[in-house]
C-alpha cells in the first residue's frame, strides 16, 4: 500500500476523531501540506485531561502496541519520520509502559531506519506534559511540545500547514490512531460497516458517576443511551435503585442532559450512543459525543454543586490569554460558589447566563466554549434548582457538601 | 524587460467596512484596512501592536462581524472574528459599529477587562494616555455587576527605571513580545494561568536591557510605568515636542514631555493609534539612554510641537507656536502689574526653583519639602 492508499482507507472508514471534536480523520490527513524538503510530524494527543474521560489511559496501559502500530502506519501515511506521543504528565507510569513497548518495537525492526525493508524510517518520542488541561488543545500542545508556554495559537494557520516547529503536522487522539490498525486490517469499507450513519467503528466510553459498574466500555454506537446505562453488559443501572437525574455524555465540557432529554431526542425517538443522536437538536435538546466521558447523576445529585465544580476547573485551567475566558471563568466560578452556598441572589442566575453568552464564541480556543456550555445547559435545564438555592438559602447553607473550604476568600454580598 | 511589462499590476482586494469600501493589498488585516479608512469604523485594539510580530488576537476588543466572506464565497462567518488577525478577502463585507452583535460583545469584553482592573485613574500615571480608559469611555457601562474583591498583586520592582503594577495589567502580552523581539535577552514573561496569571520576572530580577524601556510605551494601561516620571506630573500638564539627538544605539527620535523648560519624560514617538512610529520602514524604538538619561533640553535638537489628536486629553495643551505670547498687561497699563500675592508663598507646588525631573522618585507633596530639595531658598519644617 502506498501512503495515499492508507489515507484513502482511513477516509473510507469514516473514522471521526476521538479527541472530542469528532472531525473526520481521513479528511484531516488529506489536508496535510506536503512542501518539498520540509519534514512533517504526527503527534498523538495523549493529554486526556477532560474531567470524566479516562479511555486513552486504558488503551496505552493495556494495549500500548496497538497505539504504536497505529502510529507507525499513520506516520507512513503522512510521511512523518519523527512522531511524538504528548502524554499527560500525571500518567507517569504509562510513560514507562510506552517506552518499553517502543523499545520492543524497535528491537523487532518495526521502528527505526528502513522498517521491514520498506525504505521508510520512523521513530517515536514520548513527551510528558506538565499537567495542564489546556495543553490538550492541539495548538497549545504544539507550543508546549516546542518547550513554550502552553497557550493556544490563533488559527489560521492550521497545524496541517504550520504545526510543530512550523512544519506540517497532524494531531490525533490516542483512540483515533489506535483505530487505524483495525481499519487497515479490515479495510476501510468493512470498518465503516461497524456502527451507524456517520458514527462508524467502535467507540470507547469511560463511564462514571452514579452507576453500578463504572469503567471503560467499547461500544459500536448502535446501542441506545438507555441500554448503556441500565443493561448489565454496560453500566448496570444506578446504585440503590435510585432514579436517573441527568448525564453529561461526552466529557465535562459538553452540555448536561436531564433524564427526559437523555433518553429521548427532540423528535421523541430513542437517543442512541452515537455522534448524530447525542447532538440532536443542538444545545436546546442535544449534547455531544465529545471525548466519550459519560458522567451519570442520580436523583440525589445537586446540579448547582456540580456546575460549580466544573466552573472551578475551567477557571483554573484557562490559559488566560483572552479576556472573556480569563475573566469570565473566574466570575462564573465566584457566582456559582455563592449560589451553591446559599448566598446567591435571583439576579445571579441571569447574570451567569449573560456571562456565559459573552464568553461563548468570542475566544481563541474552544476552552472558552467548554467553560460556557456546562453553565448554559445547567441553567437551561435546571433553572429551578438554581432558584431553590436562592429561595432556600439556609437549607442550602447547612446542606454543605463540604465545598466551603474550596472557595477563594470571597467577600459577603453587599447588603 | 518584456517580463516586466507583462507583469500584472498587483491585485487589490476590495473590502467594505460599515458600508465604506476601500481597496487594499492582499494580506492586509481587517483592522489595518479599517485604520486606512479611519474614524469610527476602526475597531479598538488593546493587544495588537503593529510593530510586534505575533501580537493580537488576545484581548478580543477588536471583534467584528464578517457579513460576507468574499466575492467567491459570500457566506457570512458564523462567529465574530478578531479583526487584528483576520486578513481580508476580495469582496469581504465587515460590520463594526453597524453590528449590534459586535457592540454587544465589545461591551462584554470591556466589562471583563474592567472586572479586575482597579479604577484608580486619579492616581494612575497612565491617566490621559490609557487605552482602557478610552475604551471604557466609548464602549463601557457606567456601573459594574461585579461584586467580588478585585484581584490584587504585590508590587513588583523591576529595577531602577521600570515599575510594574501587576494589579493593573490586562495581560495583553505586548511587553512580553517587546522584550522578546526588541531587547537582546528576555527576562520577563507570563507566570501561571487564567485570572491568576501574571507578568513576572520569575525571581524578582530587574529589567535592564538596552531597549527594555520600550515596554513602558507599549503597555496600554498603567501597569508598566517610567520610574523617572512617575508621580511627577499629569500628562495633560506637560507639553509634548518632537526632538532628536545623535544616538549610536537607536534612531534617537523621541517625544519630550516638557513642563516649561524642564524635560519630565522622554518617550518614543507614537502614531494616531498609540503605536510607535516607523521611519524608513524601521520601527522607532528608543534606547534606555535616550529615554531615561537625557533629561536636559540641551541634550536634544527640538523639532517642534508633537501633533496630538484632537480628542486626546493631551490636546488640551495643544499649541502650534513655541514662542511665548506677548504680555498684554504692561502694554495696556504702561507698567508691570503689581504682585499682590506670590502663590508660591502659600503653596510649594510648582516652585519655579524646583526641577521636577531632578527629584529622585515621585514628586509628591512631601518631596517639596525644601529640606529634601536643598535649594537653599527657605527652610521648612
Ligand atoms: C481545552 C481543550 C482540551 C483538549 N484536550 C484534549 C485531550 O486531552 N486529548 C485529545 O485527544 N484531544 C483534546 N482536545 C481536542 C484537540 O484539540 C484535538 O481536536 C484532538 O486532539 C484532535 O484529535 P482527533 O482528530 O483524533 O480527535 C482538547 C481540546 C480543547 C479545546
Ligand atoms: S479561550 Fe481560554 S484557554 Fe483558550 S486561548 Fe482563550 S484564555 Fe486561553
Ligand atoms: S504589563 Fe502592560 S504591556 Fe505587559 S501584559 Fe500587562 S498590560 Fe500588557
Ligand atoms: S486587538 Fe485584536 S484581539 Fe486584541
Amino acid at each position: 500500500m502506498s501512503p495515499d492508499d492508507v489515507v484513502e482507507e482511513v477516509k473510507k472508514s469514516g473514522l471521526r476523531g476521538r479527541g472530542g471534536a469528532g472531525f473526520p480523520t481521513g479528511m484531516k490527513w488529506s489536508f496535510l501540506a506536503k512542501p518539498e524538503g520540509v519534514p512533517r510530524h504526527l503527534i498523538v494527543n495523549a493529554d486526556e485531561s477532560e474531567p470524566g474521560t479516562f479511555k486513552d489511559r486504558y488503551l496505552m496501559e493495556h494495549i500500548p502496541h496497538l497505539l504504536i502500530e497505529g502510529i507507525i502506519v499513520a506516520s507512513y501515511a503522512l510521511g512523518s519520520n519523527t512522531s511524538f506521543i504528548y502524554i499527560r504528565g500525571e500518567y507517569a507510569w504509562i510513560v514507562d509502559i510506552l517506552e518499553q513497548a517502543i523499545q520492543e518495537a524497535r528491537n523487532n525492526g518495526f521502528l527505526g531506519k528502513n522498517i521491514l525493508n520498506s525504505g521508510f524510517d520512523c521513530d517515536i518520542h514520548v513527551q510528558r506534559g506538565a499537567g495542564a488541561y489546556i495543553c490538550g488543545e492541539e495548538t497549545a500542545l504544539l507550543e508546549s511540545l516546542e518547550g513554550k508556554r502552553g497557550n493556544p495559537r490563533i488559527k489560521p494557520p492550521f497545524p496541517a500547514v504550520k504545526g510543530a516547529w512550523d512544519r506540517p503536522t497532524v494531531v490525533n487522539n490516542v483512540e483515533s490512531i489506535s483505530a487505524v490498525v483495525p481499519i487497515i486490517n479490515l479495510g476501510g469499507e468493512e470498518y465503516a460497516k461497524i456502527g451507524v450513519g456517520k458514527s462508524t467503528g467502535t467507540k470507547l466510553i469511560s463511564a462514571c458517576g452514579n452507576i453500578n459498574k463504572p469503567g471503560v466500555y467499547e461500544i459500536d454506537m448502535t446501542i441506545s443511551v438507555e441500554e448503556f446505562i441500565y443493561s448489565d453488559e454496560y453500566c448496570g443501572g444506578i446504585p440503590n435503585g435510585k432514579r436517573l437525574k441527568a448525564c453529561i455524555p461526552g466529557g465535562s465540557s459538553v452540555p448536561i442532559l436531564p433524564a427526559n432529554l437523555l433518553l429521548k431526542t427532540a423528535k421523541g425517538e430513542q437517543r442512541m450512543m452515537n455522534y448524530e443522536s447525542l447532538s440532536d437538536g443542538g444545545f436546546q435538546t442535544g449534547s455531544m459525543m465529545g471525548s466519550g466521558g459519560f458522567i451519570v447523576f442520580d436523583e440525589d445529585q445537586c446540579i448547582v454543586k456540580h456546575t460549580y465544580t466544573l466552573a472551578r476547573f475551567y477557571r483554573h485551567e484557562s490559559c488566560g490569554q483572552c479576556s472573556p475566558c480569563r475573566e469570565g471563568t473566574g466570575w462564573m466560578e465566584k457566582l456559582l460558589w455563592r449560589l451553591e452556598n446559599g448566598q446567591g441572589k435571583m439576579s445571579d442566575i441571569d447574570l451567569l447566563w449573560e456571562i456565559q453568552s459573552k464568553i461563548e464564541g468570542n475566544t481563541i480556543c474552544p476552552l472558552g466554549d467548554a467553560a460556557a456550555w456546562p453553565v448554559a445547559a445547567a441553567i437551561r435545564h435546571f433553572r429551578d434548582e438554581f432558584e431553590w438555592h436562592v429561595t432556600h438559602a439556609e437549607e442550602a447553607q447547612v446542606r454543605n457538601f463540604g465545598l466551603a473550604h474550596y472557595a477563594d476568600p470571597i467577600q459577603p454580598i453587599p447588603a | 524587460m518584456a517580463d516586466e511589462i507583462k507583469k500584472e499590476a498587483p491585485q487589490k482586494f476590495k473590502v467594505t467596512i460599515d458600508n465604506i469600501s476601500i481597496e487594499v493589498d492582499p494580506g492586509t488585516t481587517i483592522l489595518q484596512a479599517a485604520r486606512m479608512i479611519g474614524g469610527d469604523v476602526t475597531p479598538p485594539a488593546m493587544c495588537y501592536y503593529t510593530p510586534l510580530q505575533g501580537s493580537g488576537g488576545k484581548c478580543r476588543t477588536c471583534l467584528v462581524e464578517v457579513s460576507k466572506g468574499s466575492e467567491k464565497d459570500p457566506r457570512p462567518m458564523p462567529k465574530l472574528v478578531a479583526s487584528c488577525r483576520t486578513t481580508v478577502m476580495d469582496g469581504m463585507e465587515v460590520k463594526n459599529i453597524t453590528s449590534d452583535r459586535v457592540l454587544n460583545a465589545r461591551a462584554g469584553v470591556v466589562e471583563f477587562l474592567l472586572l479586575n482592573h482597579p479604577l484608580d485613574c486619579p492616581i494612575c500615571d497612565q491617566a490621559g494616555e490609557c487605552h482602557l480608559q478610552d475604551l471604557s469611555y466609548e464602549h463601557g457601562k457606567a456601573g459594574t455587576r461585579y461584586e467580588f474583591k478585585k484581584r490584587t498583586f504585590k508590587p513588583h520592582n523591576l529595577g531602577p527605571y521600570i515599575q510594574l503594577h501587576m494589579t493593573r495589567c490586562i495581560l495583553c502580552y505586548r511587553c512580553v513580545f517587546t522584550a522578546d523581539q526588541v531587547t537582546n535577552k528576555r527576562q520577563h514573561g507570563v507566570l501561571d494561568r487564567g485570572d491568576h496569571a501574571q507578568i513576572a520576572t520569575y525571581i524578582e530580577k530587574s529589567l535592564d536591557n538596552d531597549f527594555i524601556g520600550n515596554v513602558i510605551d507599549v503597555c496600554p494601561v498603567g501597569a508598566l510605568t517610567d520610574k523617572t516620571f512617575r508621580f511627577k506630573n499629569r500628562v495633560w500638564f506637560t507639553k509634548p515636542v518632537d526632538a532628536h539627538r545623535n544616538c549610536d544605539k537607536c534612531c534617537g527620535k523621541v517625544t519630550l514631555w516638557r513642563r516649561g523648560d524642564e524635560v519630565l519624560r522622554v518617550t518614543a514617538r507614537k502614531d494616531q493609534w498609540g503605536e510607535i512610529q516607523s521611519y524608513d520602514g524601521k520601527t522607532g524604538w528608543i534606547c534606555n539612554e535616550c529615554r531615561f538619561e537625557k533629561k536636559n533640553v540641551s541634550d536634544w535638537v527640538i523639532e517642534g510641537p508633537t501633533a496630538v489628536p484632537r480628542h486626546s486629553v493631551i490636546g488640551v495643551n495643544h499649541y502650534q507656536r513655541l514662542e511665548q505670547p506677548k504680555e498684554t498687561i504692561p502694554a495696556v497699563i504702561g507698567r508691570q502689574p503689581k504682585l499682590l500675592m506670590d502663590i508660591h508663598e502659600v503653596s510649594d507646588v510648582n516652585q519655579p526653583g524646583v526641577d521636577l525631573s531632578k527629584i529622585p522618585g515621585p514628586a509628591t507633596g512631601a518631596v517639596f519639602n525644601q529640606k529634601h530639595l536643598g535649594n537653599g531658598k527657605k527652610e521648612q519644617e
